[in-house]
């Protein structure tokens, strides 16, 4: 034992180990009332975990090459020892991936953890939903399916829409003049190095944000600013806890009722009825016929239904695009004295009701064909969805709050 | 740090075109990496024409072929199909084909074609890049209840008629491309090459 304190201490004196294991994990106080909704940070760092390892594994039998690439998917699915285990955990952590994140994302809309001292840390949060979302498309070209290629075809095409440089743009992206090998080979190259090499970056700043400004929590109230004096130290704040042993055991009680929920996926509904697996894909790439209904994986739903809403090539991408900028914004767009959904009025609570409506509205109107009556809908429900940012400098100052509390409320 | 005797005005010219110049190098050796992104020599030199037999391409079929890699449709129009052109001129964004870069100028004409029979178009949405599918008058599935054939997009709902005219509210802003061709003879056409020549 003595032994291995002596080889601790030898390495401390080089690298900054306990100072780290402390300021992240054992002395990190985070509130005492976290609740649910707290499980998914760290469960996106799990499914993040989970995709580099599984696809560290799915390369070593994958061909990049359009001629190879549909049928060595096949070979890992079919002839690969254990192959399919790889490829559906692949497959289903990134609509898992997708699943966490978004629940994450509301969580901060809820209890305002987007507000200030936060703003930078909600805005790398959203640069990783961004990284999150070109790995995953970059990715879903890999398996040079129907639904790859045209897929690949309709964003790449996105680029052209912009005004003066950009079907030089989507040339470039491209490499050649239609979505061929040349793109096949670059998507491959950016989905196992160049994102999440940077995606790995982000979250490595986006933990070192969070534990500079520590963490919100459900009543919104900064613990920072509370009383001093806890069990374990004195000038750290009371209504603190340290991250370890309390919410590292809290978040592995989360990580089992999470595997449950992912295995059963991976187990017995891999494909989920084409939600996290799309039928078409199973048919290789033809660049002379577009399958009759293409639609994007589920989690681009949405901003695919508001870029279809718009009878426009160049305002519809705009649109789309201005979807995922509101959410930039958020932080300067609130104006409520409270942070917390807790001590927020009626008002608030109903247009966050009402942009959850939207956004799952748009989703699933985003995988439906684009008939007249569902156009018309994913235009009222895209209305809806800017109104939530466009209109909360207002709606936020007008709504009728309720006192925030002091300190934390907990329940023992 | 001591800063006495120090010239910073100096100092700070020194940083700034160090900085400048580490900017300017970073600059160039990225140009490499920018310009390897570019369509290869071999797949500039990809696209030779391609030759398409007509003979057997009854009033009313489509038949596809690849060329460059895009699917281009050669569509034999019935008699009644081109005589319902001109009628749908009001509802379309570009009747007269105006934008000049959607096809050559011997297609710049009421019918977008060469020989009027014959459309010649690239099945390549001008939206986001997918390819229509072609509905004739009275197929199932019609996209409004006077259609007079043409084709529909699935992805966000285009339409465009039988000269690949785009129509109205739609989000495809320009028709549909007509490549350079030309004829060998009656029932030969030779897609890529305009009859002066070059592609």
């Amino acid at each position: 034992m003595n032994m291995l304190v002596a080889l601790r201490d030898w390495v401390d004196a080089r690298i900054p180990l306990m100072s780290t294991w402390n300021d992240h994990l054992a002395q990190y106080y985070a509130p005492k009332n976290f609740n649910f909704w707290y499980y998914f940070g760290s469960l996106a760092l799990l499914v993040f975990v989970v995709q580099i390892l599984t696809g560290i594994f799915l390369t070593m039998n994958y061909k990049p090459d359009a001629a190879l690439a549909f049928a060595s998917v096949e070979y890992i699915m079919r002839d690969v020892e254990w192959g399919w285990l790889i490829r559906y955990l692949h497959s289903t952590g990134a609509s898992f991936f997708f699943i966490v994140v978004y629940l994450h994302m509301f969580r901060g809309l809820m209890y305002g953890s987007y507000r200030k001292p936060r703003e930078l840390l909600w805005i790398i949060g959203m640069l990783l939903y961004l990284a999150l979302m070109a790995e995953a498309f970059m990715g879903y070209l890999l398996p040079w399916g129907q639904m790859s290629f045209w897929g690949a075809q309709v964003i790449i095409s996105l680029f052209g829409a912009i005004p003066f440089v950009g079907d030089d743009l989507a040339l470039w992206i491209r490499g050649d003049y239609v979505i061929a090998d040349a793109t096949l080979n670059r998507f491959f190259a950016f989905h196992v190095i160049l994102v999440p090499f940077i995606l790995a970056g982000l979250v490595f700043v986006h933990i070192i944000a969070l534990h500079e400004v520590g963490s919100n929590n459900p009543d919104g109230v900064e613990i920072k600013k509370g009383p001093k004096g806890n069990r374990w130290s004195k000038d750290k704040p009371a209504d603190g806890i340290p991250f370890h042993p309390y919410y590292t055991v809290k978040d592995i009680m989360g990580v089992a009722a999470f595997l449950i929920i992912f295995c059963s996926v991976i187990f017995f509904y891999p494909e989920m009825g084409g939600w996290f697996l799309e039928k078409d894909n199973f048919i290789p790439a033809d660049p002379l016929k577009t399958p009759q209904h293409i639609v994007p994986l589920w989690y681009f739903t949405p901003f695919y239904a508001i870029l279809r809403a718009i009878p426009d090539k160049l305002w519809g991408v705009v649109a789309m695009g201005g979807a995922i900028f509101c959410l930039f914004v958020l932080p300067w767009l609130d104006r409520s004295p409270v942070k917390s959904i807790r001590y927020k009025g009626i008002i608030f609570k109903a247009a966050l009701a009402v942009f959850v409506i939207s956004f799952v509205a748009l989703g699933w109107l985003g995988t439906q064909p684009a008939t007249p009556l569902l156009t018309n809908f994913a235009r009222l429900f895209t209305a809806l969805y800017f109104a939530f940012f466009i209109l909360m400098p207002l709606y936020s100052v007008m709504d009728k709050t309720k006192p925030e509390p002091d300190r934390v409320t907990y329940n023992h | 740090m001591s800063t006495e005797g120090v010239n910073t005005a100096r100092r700070r010219f020194l940083i700034a075109a160090t900085t400048a110049v580490g900017a300017v190098g970073a600059g160039f050796v990225a140009v490499p990496f920018v310009v390897s992104m570019q369509p290869s020599a071999k797949a500039q030199a990809a696209g030779a024409p391609v030759e398409v037999d007509i003979s057997k391409l009854e009033p009313g079929q489509k038949l596809t072929v690849e060329w460059r890699g895009k699917p281009v449709w050669v569509v034999h129009r019935t008699e009644q199909q081109l005589a319902d052109l001109p009628s749908l001129n009001n509802l379309l964004r570009d009747p007269n084909s105006e934008v000049a870069t959607q096809q050559p100028a011997y297609a710049q004409n009421p019918t977008r074609a060469l020989k009027d029979k014959y459309s010649v178009l690239i099945g390549i949405c001008t939206h986001l890049g997918c390819s229509p599918s072609y509905v004739l008058a009275g197929d199932p599935g019609q996209p409004t209840a006077d259609w007079k054939g043409g084709f529909f997009c699935p992805c966000h709902g285009s339409l465009f008629d039988l000269a690949g005219r785009v129509f109205q509210g739609v989000p495809a802003p320009t028709n549909l491309v007509v490549p350079p061709y030309t004829y060998l003879s009656d029932t030969r056409i030779l897609v890529g090459v305009d009859h002066q020549g070059a592609a």
